[in-house]
C-alpha cells in the first residue's frame, strides 16, 4: 500500500514539473493572471466605487459579498454538524477509554493571572481589527477568529465549566444563527427596496448618506454579521471537541 | 549568483510541488487517522500558497490604497469637474470627425493620420462612456479624479478566494476531528488498519 | 521581495512539512503542524498578501493547533507510524 502511494505521489509530481514548465515567470507584471482586466478593474476603481481603500475587503464584501455569505453558511454548517456528531447528554455518557481518563487539574496562579489581565486586550483588538477592516487588513474573519481564541483562553486557564457561564451553549447558538440573520437581512432589505440581492446601491433610503456611503456602511454591517458567527462558532466546535461531548470538562 | 536568481524565479512552483505531494502521500499511505488530517491540511495550505504566488507582481505594494492617494483625490475631485466638462465636448467633436473621415473612407496620407489619431481618442471616450453609462450612480468625478496605476497594487481577486479558503479549510478539519474522535469512542483506537481488523473479525 | 528569505522559508517549509509526518508522538506533530503554519504565515506576509497572512496567523497558528491537540489528548498520543 505504501509503495503504490509512493509510486502515485512520484508519478503525480513528475506530471506537474512537466506541467509547470510553461508558467510565466513568477512576478511577472503580463502574466495572464496579473493583466487580467476584471483585476484592473477592481484596483482602479474600488475606492471610486465603494469609498474603501482596503480593495480585498471591497471585493469580498462587496463584489464578490454572494460567496462570502455562503462560506458563513458553512462555517455555521460545520458548526452544527460537530453538535450533531459529538454530543451527548447526562444518561449517555459513556466512561471514557482508560487510556484518556483527564486527572482534574487546578488552576494554576500564574497563567489564571495572566490570562486575566490579557482577555479584555484580545478582546478590544479584536473589535479594533473587525471595525478597522476598510483601512487596514482586517475584517470580519480575522477578527471574529481572535474573540472567539480569547474564549478558548479562557476555558484553557480555569475550566470549561467557568468559560460556559460567560458563554453558555444555547446562547452562542442562538449569537451564531443571527450572524447569519444580518448577512441574509441586508440581501433581504435591498429586495424590499426594490434592487437586485444584496445590491447595497438601492440601500440608501435607509442608510444616510449619498451610493459610495451605503456601500461602505453596508460591508461594515456585513462584516459584523460574519464576526457574530464565526466567534460562535470557534467557541463551540472548541467545546464540543475538548470535552468529547458531553461539555462537562475540557481538557 | 545570476544563476541562483534565475532558479528563484519559479522555486516557489517547484516547492509548492513537493510540499503538496508531501500531504497527498500522507493522506493515502499513512495508517494514523490523525496524521492524515495533518496532511489534508498540508496539502491546503500548499494550493493556497500556489495561488498566492500567481497573484504577486515584482515590485508592487500591499492591496491597500495609500493615504495621500484616497485624500489627496478629494481635491482633485471638485477641480476636475468643469475640466471634464470640456473635455468631453471637445473629444464629442473630434468623434464625429473620426467617423466622418472613417466614413468617406479618404487615402489622403494627412488626413489618415488625423482619423487615426483621432479614432484612438475616440476609442478611449467611447470606453469611458461605457463604463460611465453602465453605474448611474453620481460619482463622475471618481474615474477622473483617482490615478491608480495597476501595476503598482498586488491582485485583490487572488486574495479574496484564499480567505474563503483558508476558513473552509479550519472548519473541514473540525469536522474531521470530530469524525476521528467519534471512532475512538467506539473502536477504541485511531490506527486504520486495526480498525479494518475489528470491522472484518466483527463481522464473521 | 528579498529572494534570500523567500528561498530559505522555503526549505524550512518543506523540512517541517515532512517532519510533522515523520515523528511518532502525535502531541510533536501538532505543534511542528503550528510552525509550518507560521512560516506560511510569513512568506504570504513578504509576497504581500497581508490579509490573507492575517487570517493564516489567527486561523492556523491559533485555532486550528488548538483544535488538533484537544482531539489528541482526548484520544491516544502514540502512532504506529
Amino acid at each position: 500500500m505504501k509503495f503504490l502511494g509512493l509510486l502515485t505521489v512520484l508519478i503525480t509530481g513528475f506530471l506537474l514539473i512537466q506541467a509547470e514548465r510553461d508558467f510565466p515567470d513568477w512576478g511577472d507584471v503580463n502574466s495572464p493572471a496579473s493583466s487580467y482586466k476584471l483585476s484592473q478593474h477592481y484596483i482602479t476603481q474600488t475606492f471610486a466605487e465603494t469609498s474603501v481603500p482596503n480593495m480585498v475587503t471591497a471585493v469580498l464584501a462587496d463584489y464578490r459579498g454572494y460567496d462570502t455569505m455562503f462560506e458563513t453558511v458553512v462555517i455555521f454548517t460545520a458548526g452544527i454538524a460537530i453538535i450533531g456528531i459529538l454530543r451527548v447528554f447526562g444518561s449517555n455518557i459513556k466512561p471514557d477509554h482508560p487510556e484518556v481518563v483527564l486527572t482534574k487539574k487546578k488552576p494554576d496562579l500564574i497563567v489564571e493571572t495572566t490570562c486575566r489581565l490579557l482577555i479584555p486586550i484580545i478582546q478590544l483588538f479584536a473589535l479594533y481589527v473587525v471595525a478597522h477592516g476598510h483601512h487596514s487588513p482586517g475584517g470580519g474573519f480575522q477578527g471574529g477568529v481572535i474573540f472567539g481564541a480569547s474564549f478558548i483562553l479562557l476555558a484553557l486557564a480555569r475550566d470549561l465549566q467557568y468559560a460556559q457561564q460567560w458563554v453558555p451553549e444555547n446562547r452562542i447558538l442562538n449569537l451564531a444563527g443571527i450572524g447569519i440573520f444580518i448577512y441574509a437581512g441586508f440581501g433581504v432589505a435591498s429586495l424590499l427596496l426594490g434592487g437586485n440581492f444584496l445590491d447595497y446601491g438601492v440601500l440608501t433610503a435607509i442608510i444616510p448618506g449619498d451610493v459610495k456611503d451605503a456601500h461602505s456602511h453596508s460591508m461594515l454591517g456585513v462584516e459584523i454579521g460574519v464576526a457574530f458567527t464565526v466567534t460562535a462558532i470557534m467557541f463551540s466546535i472548541y467545546s464540543s471537541l475538548s470535552s468529547n461531548g458531553h461539555m462537562k470538562e475540557g481538557i | 549568483m545570476v544563476a541562483i536568481e534565475a532558479l528563484a524565479d519559479k522555486f516557489n512552483y517547484w516547492v509548492y510541488i513537493v510540499i503538496m505531494m508531501i500531504g497527498l502521500y500522507a493522506m493515502v499511505s499513512k495508517n494514523n487517522l490523525i496524521k492524515k488530517l495533518i496532511g489534508m491540511s498540508v496539502f491546503q495550505t500548499a494550493i493556497i500558497l500556489f495561488y498566492v504566488s500567481i497573484g504577486y507582481k515584482d515590485e508592487a505594494t500591499i492591496p491597500i490604497l495609500y493615504h495621500d492617494q484616497v485624500h489627496g483625490a478629494h481635491h482633485a475631485e471638485e477641480g476636475d469637474h468643469s475640466d471634464e466638462g470640456a473635455h468631453h465636448d471637445e473629444t464629442h467633436a473630434m468623434e464625429a470627425i473620426a467617423k466622418e473621415a472613417t466614413h468617406h473612407g479618404n487615402d489622403h496620407a494627412v488626413d489618415a493620420d488625423h482619423a487615426e489619431v483621432d479614432e484612438h481618442e475616440a476609442d478611449h471616450v467611447i470606453d469611458a462612456h461605457v463604463m460611465h453609462n453602465e453605474s448611474d450612480h453620481a460619482f463622475e468625478a471618481g474615474h477622473g479624479g483617482l490615478d491608480i496605476d495597476p501595476n503598482q497594487f498586488e491582485n485583490p481577486l487572488v486574495h479574496v478566494l484564499m480567505l474563503t479558503a483558508i476558513v473552509v479549510g479550519v472548519a473541514t478539519l473540525g469536522v474531521g476531528l470530530a469524525i476521528t474522535q467519534k471512532l475512538y469512542g467506539e473502536f477504541g483506537t485511531i490506527e486504520e488498519h486495526e480498525i479494518i481488523e475489528q470491522l472484518r473479525t466483527g463481522n464473521d | 521581495m528579498i529572494w534570500i528569505f523567500d528561498m530559505i522559508i522555503l526549505i524550512f517549509l518543506i523540512l517541517t512539512a515532512f517532519i510533522s509526518l515523520r515523528v511518532k508522538d502525535l502531541l510533536s506533530a501538532a505543534m511542528i503542524f503550528g510552525v509550518y503554519s507560521l512560516l506560511m504565515c510569513l512568506l504570504w506576509a513578504g509576497m504581500g498578501a497581508v490579509d490573507v497572512a492575517f487570517t493564516e496567523a489567527a486561523v492556523g497558528a491559533g485555532v486550528s493547533a488548538v483544535f488538533l491537540i484537544s482531539t489528541i489528548l482526548r484520544t491516544s498520543r502514540r502512532s504506529s507510524d
